[in-house]
């Protein structure tokens, strides 16, 4: 059963991935994402973690495909305005040449060490992937990261703001 | 404390040198610019007769002291400390130092005074005697020092002065490189010089005069020295007198160094550095009374001089030239004398010629100012009605250089004379005696033509001609007086026994301290005797002077077609014999070549290898940089490719 | 068969190198950040799953702030991509070439 839908909605994943690199118009390859992400959250949670499947949908397909498709709409592209793809081999050929050379090193590590899933087998872990888990680790050992990516997020809304903010010209 | 003898010219160099050569109280004079003449000459000149009256009182006092022991020295500290070859800065004052310095300063003095009127008019004037204190500086250290070191430091200022003053007026180039040509054949003497005091350290292990010639006076040490070794030294240290006293091959500067001042021909190139030479070869007395092969080079070498000089200057017109080939032919004389041993005689010699060759010097500056810098001779004469103090000096001059009688030249020559005969010298004593009636002539001669006969003056400079001011008049009548009188300081005892002195020759007497070692004092032929060779060479003397007035005075055209008659021999001796092209062909054009063969290579191999380095850095950069597109999809390749490169090393190890 | 972590980490690499793909071969500046995303994306599968397999929570935690980080960046990204197209009128990414040389 496990297996079945690991492999459904990996393929599902790699199918929106392969559609993200291969449409022109970005509105279709942003609906593509959407795909893979929903994807990835259902694999997620085969590997038991509830809360964090949860908040990839909400945060991740959410709220920064919607920026994303936003973005492209508020862009008003013209007409002919996105007929630029290259038609050169170079950049292709070395991209695929480095794709093989990482496929081969991730899938021979994966093959050597072959450690076993929680989902498997019959280890029973308190909480694990619960929001309770999760909130427990956050406020008390990793306390001070999390604060910081507050932080990080002000710092990105004034640059943001900053960066896209009508000039008075 | 002696070295105030030196000290008191330094120290007027310097102040003339740091406040009026420099400019720098130009302002405070306001560009008063006699006033700033007045105050440098001053100064200038009285540093000098400072060092004159220091050099006369330490001479009195050498004089209440026993002969043997006429010697004073100060060390003053310690100059090179080098364990084995340590060197003091030690000044001696002797017998030869005290003639020398009494030379030097005094005649110097009397120049100072005539550069005063001489110089008036020049711009360079605080520069003109800044220069000249620096020469007697130098020259008064060659002469002071007690030890070939300090000698050397003497010899190579004075020669430095020498360039700084013939090439004086260094806008005009041709002067420039008169000083030049001076400086570079200087050098060339300076080197046999120097590998002389090499040997001298070498052998003697010490460069200190007491030392060196106490232990070469030792018998027993000197039977540990080859023959060869002497005769080595002595001939390396001559061929430094070569050069600074213009002996055959290295004369070709004096005549040159005539564009230089007047004052400065003859202070430098007549009485005091050219005889720098001589000095130091009668200081080492006994290196040269050791070694015959040598002393007979010396002699040959002299006499070869002496008779080419005066042949040059048979033909010459310029007036400034015949005496410079007359200062070489001179000195030539006093090489033969010391060469052959007769040390009193060529220093005796030095003296006189001091005197009334700088008279003829300035005698001869006194007419260029006259002439209004008219320095040919067949532009001039009748000159001496016009110019009588002038004239009349410069007569007494001619007829002292000439060797007549009674005045100092005669003396002097006489005495070289009777030395060549009488230590052997036969055929050296013959080719002297032919100068000295070329001597004869070609002095009479240039007097002759200048002040006599009819004025072939231009209209123009007739105007003008005019007796020089006291400043420049008043030594040339010291110095006249001098060459009169000077000879009577050495008489030749056999003359004064006519009139019932004897131990007439005090020079002779005066000097004998200073000579350590003398030989073979007779060992020639005594077919003549003194009285003899007295009328000889008194006899050449007159006939010269008899030639000069037949061709000159009596039958003015007589000489003209003489010259025809013997054309090649003239047209030879009027362009000096092409020595100068010869050297020029010899040694100047291949050096010249070298030096822009070195050139090319310094700018073609070595600046190309320079700048080839750079431009293959410069192509590097240019190749590299075509990796930098600014195209940021490039960059994300470039860098996942790296990753995978790093991937492979890691995994693959 | 029982799925391993091994199957994870493979599929988490394919999905890797597709996004890289996607940034080095497009020329459109939004594809280019939405493939980022994906490289992001991948990386967090990688991250959970090893947590999974470790029991560790580190992993998830991890991945939240790798979530906040990406929205981070996407904003100010997509603010840069507005600007510049207010500027250059083209998306094409190769027309930034300002520091060439």
């Amino acid at each position: 059963m496990e297996t079945v839908v690991f492999y459904v909605f990996a393929a599902l994943a790699l199918a929106g991935a392969l559609m993200v690199i291969s449409f022109k118009n970005p509105v279709s390859s942003a609906l593509s994402l959407v795909l893979t992400l929903f994807a990835t959250a259902v694999l997620f949670v085969l590997l038991l973690a509830h809360f964090v499947a949860v908040i990839q949908i909400l945060v991740y397909a959410g709220a920064i495909m919607i920026l994303f498709l936003f973005t492209v709409m508020f862009l008003n592209l013209k007409e002919g305005a996105l007929e630029f793809e290259s038609k050169h081999l170079g950049f292709k050929v070395s991209a695929l040449l480095v794709i093989l050379l990482f496929v081969g090193y991730f899938g021979s590590l994966g093959f050597k060490k072959g450690i076993a899933l929680i989902s498997n087998s019959s280890k029973n872990l308190e909480g694990f992937g619960t929001v309770q888990g999760v909130g427990t680790s956050l406020f008390t050992d990793y306390l001070l990261p999390f604060e910081l990516t507050s932080i990080l997020i002000i710092v990105a809304i004034i640059g943001v703001v900053a960066i896209a903010k009508k000039r008075a010209s | 404390m002696i070295v105030w003898i030196i000290l008191f010219p330094l120290i007027g160099a310097v102040i003339n040198g740091l406040l009026f050569a420099s400019g720098l109280w130009k302002k405070k004079l306001n560009g008063d610019e006699h006033a700033e003449h007045s105050i440098s000459g001053l100064i200038a000149s009285g540093a000098v007769l400072l060092s004159a009256i220091l050099s006369t009182y330490y001479f009195v006092q050498l004089l209440s002291l026993e002969p043997s022991q006429r010697q004073i020295i100060q060390e003053l500290f310690v100059w090179i400390p080098s364990g084995e070859f340590t060197v003091s800065f030690e000044l001696m004052f002797d017998t030869l130092s005290s003639v020398m310095s009494l030379v030097i300063t005094w005649i110097g003095f009397l120049i100072h005074i005539y550069s005063l009127g001489y110089m008036h008019h020049d711009k360079g004037f605080a520069k003109y005697f800044t220069y000249l204190n620096i020469f007697v500086f130098f020259m008064l250290i060659l002469v002071l020092g007690n030890n070939f070191p300090l000698m050397f430091v003497g010899w190579e200022g004075v020669g430095l002065a020498s360039f700084l003053l013939i090439g004086f007026w260094y806008q005009d180039t041709e002067k420039a490189y008169a000083g030049r040509k001076a400086f570079v054949v200087n050098r060339i003497g300076d080197f046999g010089f120097i590998l002389g005091i090499f040997l001298i350290f070498f052998i003697f292990g010490s460069v200190n005069y007491q030392e060196v010639f106490g232990k070469a006076l030792d018998p027993g040490f000197m039977g540990t020295v080859s023959g060869v070794t002497i005769t080595a030294i002595g001939l390396l240290l001559f061929v430094g007198a070569v050069g600074k006293s213009a002996q055959f091959p290295l004369y070709v500067w004096l005549p040159d160094a005539m564009a230089g001042p007047t004052p400065v021909s003859a202070l430098i190139h007549a009485a005091t550095m050219v005889t720098a030479g001589a000095y130091m070869m009668a200081r080492c007395n006994v290196f040269y009374s050791q070694s015959p092969t040598v002393q007979m080079i010396v002699v040959s070498i002299a006499a070869f001089t002496a008779i080419l000089a005066a042949s040059i200057a048979l033909t010459q017109n310029d007036i400034k030239k015949v005496l410079a080939y007359s200062t070489v032919s001179q000195l030539g004389y006093m090489f033969m004398a010391i060469g052959a041993g007769a040390y009193v005689a060529g220093l005796f010699h030095l003296v006189t010629h001091a005197f009334f060759k700088a008279l003829l010097f300035l005698g001869s500056g006194s007419v260029i100012h006259a002439m209004s810098d008219e320095q040919d001779i067949r532009k001039m004469g009748g000159l001496r009605k016009k110019i009588p103090i002038t004239a009349i000096t410069f007569l007494i001059g001619t007829l002292a250089i000439a060797g007549v009688p009674f005045l100092s030249g005669f003396f002097s020559k006489d005495e070289i004379l009777a030395s060549l005969y009488h230590r052997g010298y036969t055929i050296h004593w013959i080719i002297a005696l032919i100068t000295v009636v070329l001597t004869a002539l070609y002095m009479l001669r240039l007097y002759l033509l200048t002040f006599e006969g009819k004025s072939r003056v231009s209209d123009t400079i007739k105007r003008h001609i005019h007796e020089s001011p006291y400043s420049m008049t008043i030594p040339l009548m010291v110095l006249a007086v001098l060459s009169i009188l000077g000879g009577y300081i050495g008489i030749p005892d056999f003359m004064g026994k006519v009139v019932g002195l004897s131990d007439t020759n005090l020079f002779e007497h005066y000097l004998a301290p200073a000579i350590l070692l003398d030989s073979a004092k007779d060992a020639g032929h005594h077919l003549f005797g003194h009285w003899d060779l007295a009328a000889i060479s008194v006899g050449g003397a007159a006939l010269g002077i008899i030639i000069a007035f037949y061709l000159y005075y009596i039958k003015p055209s007589a000489a003209d077609k003489l010259a025809k008659d013997i054309e090649p021999v003239y047209e030879g001796s009027l362009n000096k014999w092409y020595v100068d092209e010869l050297y020029d062909y010899i040694f100047v054009q291949p050096f010249s070549y070298l030096c822009n063969a070195a050139a090319s290579f310094d700018q073609k191999v070595i600046d190309g290898a320079v700048n080839g380095v750079a431009s293959v850095i410069k192509d590097t950069a240019l190749t590299l940089q075509t990796a930098q597109t600014g195209v940021i999809r490039s960059y994300a390749t470039l860098m996942a490719i790296g990753a995978a490169v790093i991937l492979t090393i890691i995994v693959l190890w | 068969m029982s799925i391993g972590i091994e199957h994870y980490l493979i599929l988490s690499a394919i999905l890797f190198v597709v996004g890289a793909y996607g940034v080095i071969v497009r020329k459109n500046l939004i594809i280019v950040l939405m493939c980022l995303e994906l490289m992001l994306n991948s990386a967090n599968l990688a991250f959970v799953a090893f947590s999974n397999a470790l029991g560790d929570m580190t992993g998830h935690v991890f991945m939240i702030m790798s979530i906040t980080v990406a929205a981070a960046e996407v904003a100010v990204g997509l603010a840069l991509l507005v600007s510049i197209y207010s500027h250059r009128e083209s998306l094409d990414i190769d027309i930034l070439k300002l520091l060439k040389g």
